[in-house]
């Protein structure tokens, strides 16, 4: 049977695009997945309505809010910057917190199912189901970022004059450009999500109860995120996983500043490799027992 | 497909020693030696945990043996898991389906997940798999909405999606009202007539006894016995009904018929062991008849497997600790 075989060796790299798209659309069809994103969409609505009733009453928009970059005191001027005060808004917890759920569920919650013990008779393989999952995590960062961008730049256009855009650095570029560069500050935010992502399916391989995954998962996020704000603890901020993730806003300015992106994406990259491999480890060695 | 190959052997499972220790310390399997031949029927039997599922868990490279070794379609498990399992459908502790697709995209992601199947069938083979099982009629609905007998089919349809040469289902019939039960049986002896060996774990006896060649007894984790199971369930005891037990037990003893004894009209004896010398049944009622002994019943019980069980552990068939 050297057939079964051969057929596997060479037909495995397209056939996984199948088990990927069957990952993907999977996670997508479950409600609680449509209810996060329902969350998402819902945030930028809610930044844009508050922003809007708080101008007509003729005060100004207060800046700062959510911390970052003063993106909202911007929104008024031009609705693009919805956009960019959106992400800001969502990074930090909502953004983090779906990722989150749909990781840690990804390998535990099947378990917990019973269908890990079907996939992986089909058979999956330890290693491509794993790869599958990790993608299908990936690719729903960049569709829940999206799903952030899109409700805001409608939000945005909606309620708001749209325009040329003044960046940060004080330079004026044309509406064109910086609707571009929303899409990359979309595209940085989906790439800053991918070191939680990865500590999600490690997490994930470690139990076989899809909520105790997904609980573990958010609280080490909060944690992580009550640690990067104590100044004490400054020592080791720099090695959290969401301590450059406001650093996107570095797109807005002109000239771009990249210092601290490169930081991010060097601190993600560890992250994806440690925890990458310990779920690999893990999960290829573990006793199916559900 | 089920051509017995000089490379793959003769048998569709064997293991040598295979052992298991939970994590726990509970030893589940202890030193198993099977040997399933193709193209058998072979019934796995043991009470409730006796250590059935643990080693189909191990046979399909779900967990580890604790040492030991197992080879399925003649290569060495979990090791070769890629190119044995797309030949081997499986039911492993009942179904278990994803709620909120429908049966038929449950199919479509169970087969997504083999590397092996082609895409391009996959519709045509998951609508061939339900109509086998009798799903077609609620490919539709949500598996979540599904009976548990529905659900026990969906699991089985999965293991339908391609020819296997070897199908290993896990107590197919729990849960399932008689009807359901039959049908899985007939489906059973369809398959296997096709030449499919089928591996079938089981608590109950009677579900053996109908549709398996082969069987083997599980206790305690540990092997009774295994065999074909005419050779299991031991030679039958006559049983004649007649007015005129003590001419009976006469003549029969004269025959060679031991351990003969009368309960009121009821005379039952054990008939010789060695079934070459065993003569026609129908000369002992001849016999009977020529010596003017009035036969109002005649025939043979069968002793079952679960006699053949109580002797063999000298214990009931209760569930182990
Ligand atoms: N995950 C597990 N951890 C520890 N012990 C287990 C586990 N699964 C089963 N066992 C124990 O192993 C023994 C065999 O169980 P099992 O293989 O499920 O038996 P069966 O399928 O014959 O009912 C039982 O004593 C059971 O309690
Ligand atoms: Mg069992």
């Amino acid at each position: 049977m050297s057939q079964a075989d051969t057929l596997t060796r060479s037909v495995w790299p397209i056939r996984s695009l199948g088990l990927f798209r069957s990952e993907l659309v999977t996670v997508l069809r479950r409600w609680r997945t449509l209810a996060l994103l329902a969350v998402l969409a819902g945030v930028p609505v809610l930044i844009g309505i508050a922003v809007r009733i708080e101008t007509g009453d003729g005060g100004s928009a207060g800046g700062g809010g959510g911390g970052g970059p003063a993106f909202v005191a911007l929104i008024t001027n031009n609705g693009l910057f919805l956009v960019f005060a959106s992400l800001a808004a969502t990074l930090p917890f909502f953004l983090p917190m779906a990722i989150g759920v749909v990781a840690g569920d990804a390998v535990a919650g099947e378990a917990n199912a019973g269908t890990l013990r079907y996939l992986l008779v089909a058979p999956a393989g330890r290693t491509r189901l794993l790869v599958s999952k990790y993608a299908s995590v990936l690719a729903f960062c960049l569709i829940g970022t999206l799903v952030v961008a899109v409700s805001a730049l409608v939000t945005g256009a909606l309620l708001f004059p749209l325009g040329d855009v003044t960046l940060l650095s004080g330079t004026t570029v044309p509406f064109s450009e910086g609707l571009l560069r929303a899409l990359l500050v979309a595209l940085v935010v989906a790439a800053s999500l991918t070191g939680i992502a990865a500590l999600g399916l490690f997490i994930s391989t470690l139990t076989n109860s899809g909520i105790a995954a997904m609980a573990t998962t958010v609280g080490l996020l909060i944690t992580v995120q009550i640690v990067d704000t104590i100044p004490q603890l400054h020592a080791v901020q720099p090695y959290l996983f969401p301590h450059y993730w406001l650093s996107f806003a570095d797109l807005v300015r002109d000239p771009v500043y990249w210092d601290e992106m490169r930081s991010n994406f060097q601190l993600q990259a560890l992250y994806v490799a440690v925890f990458g491999s310990a779920a690999w480890a893990r999960f290829t060695t573990r006793d199916i027992l559900a | 497909m089920g051509e017995p190959s000089a490379q793959t052997g003769e048998h569709a499972i064997s293991t040598s020693g295979l052992t298991k220790r939970y994590r726990g310390g509970q030893l589940a399997v202890d030193g198993l030696d099977l040997a399933v031949p193709r193209g058998s029927v072979f019934g796995f039997l043991g009470p409730n945990g006796s250590g059935k599922t643990t080693t189909i868990r191990m046979l399909m490279g779900l967990i580890a043996p604790t040492s030991g070794a197992a080879r399925v379609l003649g290569e060495p498990m979990p090791r070769a898991v890629r190119s044995v399992l797309p030949r081997v459908g499986a039911l492993i502790e009942g179904p278990a389906l994803y709620g909120f697709l429908s049966g038929r995209d449950n199919l479509l992601r169970f087969d997504a997940a083999d590397p092996t199947a082609e895409p391009r069938t996959r519709g045509t083979r998951v609508d061939t798999a339900l109509e086998r099982v009798g799903l077609a009629a609620a490919a539709g609905k949500k598996a979540r909405a599904y009976s548990l007998g529905m659900k026990q089919r969906l699991g089985l349809a999965a293991a339908l999606l391609r020819p296997r040469e070897l199908l290993v289902l896990d107590e197919p019939t729990n849960g399932l009202d008689p009807q359901g039960m039959r049908e899985i049986r007939s489906l059973v002896r369809e398959l296997a007539a096709d030449g499919t060996t089928v591996f079938l774990s089981s608590h109950l006896l009677d579900e053996i006894e109908q549709v398996c060649t082969h069987a083997a007894v599980m206790s305690r984790g540990r092997l009774i016995t295994q065999g074909p199971v005419e050779a299991l369930s031991s030679a039958g005891r006559l049983v004649v009904t007649t007015p005129d037990p003590a001419e009976a037990v006469r003549v029969l003893k004269e025959r060679g018929v031991t351990g003969l004894a009368a309960d009121g009209d009821r005379v039952t004896g054990e008939l010789p062991q060695d079934p070459a010398a065993l003569p026609e049944l129908a000369d002992f009622n001849a016999a009977l008849v020529a010596a003017g002994v009035r036969v109002r019943g005649f025939g043979v019980e069968r002793a079952s497997l679960e006699d053949a069980f109580v002797a063999l552990t000298g214990e009931g068939f209760d569930v182990a600790g």
